[in-house]
């Protein structure tokens, strides 16, 4: 078969597109088919990821489009400069930092993609005991602040000593 | 040159066929995203940040606890020919996008190739280990271990919450990717593929056909791995794939006995066929060399011919695709000159596993 778009070379990539429910067949060669930037799930190097993905990213959380509110200033990431709406054409994180810079809308993707939110697997080894450390302080930081609440201030003392030791830990470790 | 040995040894240790269940299991593949803490990802690294992470990844190959590990050697993509660039796709020891997209790429391969760790791919570090037959939690194995030694010596993207910082938000969390490699002929064959395939897709595992166009598995392979990288474990995310592919398994297993018992002739009569056909084409293109190649090994594993090992057919499938056949012959060929060239390498191959046989 010839490729319908070229009428020259053969046809090696066939399939049917469905839109808004209308069918349509294609038969194209590769270089025709690139041209078109169509993708193909499992031929290499034409099936990205990232489109699909970038469907799912893209997705403004709360924003209707009301008349009246004001528009907010692009979100971008500090550090390595990348705007959110890079980021959810490129479906891609440019650093380390995007992933604090963008956290306010990263949990429903996470969620989408994942199903889930938080990391149960394995910790860094070496890094891993600052991490527990800290976990612990932030633990005991809002154990704290339940007891000034409840103005328990000779508990909350000795939760106030335990953390100012596990800081001790952590800037000596 | 160390790029000539690896390339003129041209068979790596997942191609070796030995494994548990090899005869239906082809490869076990366990995958870690890792990045720097101190570097922008790779899309956005500038020439020098690159280099840095490479000299830093570098630096670690020197340690005693890496080099307590196996032996291994570096290639800077920068430095290889676009034909070996394609040779090491083949081998699956590198990605596409590390062959045709990084700047600064790099691969450290263990002296088996069962190791390969990509510098400045999507991720500044993918540590891959590719074994033969169904070795999952053996090559997660040494994948933890070799983490644990890069993290002992730099300093990673890690979040409490969100686990392993990757540069794809499909990563995040465990940076794992499990993966297994399946012959299913006779899961095709008996038409029950589908709904296996179509079941797998519903708990969180991915299904790709290898060497074929399009969702059809050229040659009956078959590729499964974990889609979920975040609020699993690792040994979750292996543990889930090992009991789908071992169900797998045991399907295929009874299909096979299945299609012999109820038409051991006529299947005899199919798979000897293809045998005859890779015994005496002049051309073949790579479709039916695929198509043929999963017959004859069909037939070896069922027992039905005899005196030819699984693991040729492993070497088989790798060596007649487009870079290795121009690697052969030592320059660019047309397609229908590979086409020669693979009829011609797959005679020889199976011609002189007879003789040795013999």
């Amino acid at each position: 078969m010839i490729c319908q778009e070229c009428k020259q070379r053969p046809a090696t990539l066939h399939f049917t597109k469905i839109l808004n429910g209308e069918k349509t067949e294609f038969h194209l060669c590769e270089v025709c088919a690139s041209e078109k930037g169509e993708m193909f799930p499992g031929s290499p190097g034409n099936f990205s990821l990232h489109h699909l993905l970038s469907g799912l990213i893209n997705f403004e959380p709360g924003n209707g489009g009301m008349g009246g509110v004001a528009q907010e200033k692009p979100l971008r990431c500090e550090t390595c400069g990348l705007s959110y709406s890079q980021f959810s054409k490129s479906g891609r994180f440019g650093c380390v930092d995007c992933y604090t810079h963008f956290a306010s809308r990263l949990d429903p993707i996470f969620r989408r993609i994942h199903g889930s939110m938080e990391h149960s697997g394995k910790v860094p080894q070496r890094s891993g005991g600052k991490i527990k450390i800290n976990k612990e302080i932030n633990q005991l930081k809002g154990l704290l602040q339940q007891k000034i609440a409840a103005e328990e201030f000779e508990q909350a003392a000795a939760i106030r000593d335990q953390i100012k030791q596990l800081e001790k830990q952590l800037a000596n470790s | 040159m160390s790029l000539q040995r690896f390339l003129e040894k041209a068979v790596s240790e997942w191609m070796s066929g030995e494994g548990p269940d090899s005869d239906i299991v082809i490869s076990s593949r366990v995958r870690l995203a890792r990045n720097l803490r101190d570097y922008p990802f790779p899309m956005l690294a500038t020439e020098s940040q690159a280099k840095e992470v490479i000299e830093q990844v570098s630096a670690v190959m020197n340690q005693e606890d890496f080099q307590a590990i196996d032996q291994f050697e570096k290639l800077n993509l920068d430095e290889v020919s676009s034909l070996e660039k394609r040779v090491l796709v083949e081998k699956h020891l590198i990605s596409p996008h590390l062959a045709n997209e990084s700047r600064h790429g790099a691969v450290i391969l263990s002296n088996n190739e069962a190791v390969s760790i990509m510098v400045n791919e999507e991720d500044h570090l993918r540590i891959q280990c590719l074994f033969p037959g169904f070795q999952l939690k053996e090559a997660w194995g040494i994948a933890d271990r070799i983490d644990d030694v890069f993290e002992n010596n730099l300093d990673y993207a890690f979040d409490e919450r969100r686990g392993y910082l990757t540069s794809c938000p499909t990563n995040v969390g465990t940076g794992i990717r499990a993966s297994v490699m399946m012959h299913l002929p006779a899961l095709v064959l008996t038409q029950q593929i589908n709904r296996i395939l179509n079941a797998i897709g519903q708990i969180g595992l991915v299904v790709r056909g290898i060497y074929g166009e399009g969702s059809e598995a050229a040659g009956n392979l078959f590729q499964i791995s974990n889609q979920i990288t975040l609020g699993h474990s690792e040994e979750e995310i292996i543990d889930n794939l090992y009991n789908v592919a071992k169900q797998i398994i045991d399907h295929e297993r009874s299909a096979r006995r299945t299609l012999i018992e109820h038409n051991k002739i006529g299947m005899e009569d199919k798979l000897c066929r293809s045998y005859g056909i890779l015994s005496n084409a002049r051309i073949i293109e790579s479709k039916e060399a695929a198509t043929r190649l999963s017959d004859l090994r069909l037939a070896i594993d069922t027992g039905l011919i005899q005196g030819i090992s699984a693991h040729v057919i492993n070497e088989l499938m790798v060596l007649i695709q487009p870079g290795f056949l121009q690697m052969y012959s030592g320059k660019d060929l047309t397609p229908e000159q590979r086409d020669v060239r693979r009829a011609n390498l797959i005679r020889e191959r199976l011609s002189s596993v007879l003789e040795e046989g013999k």
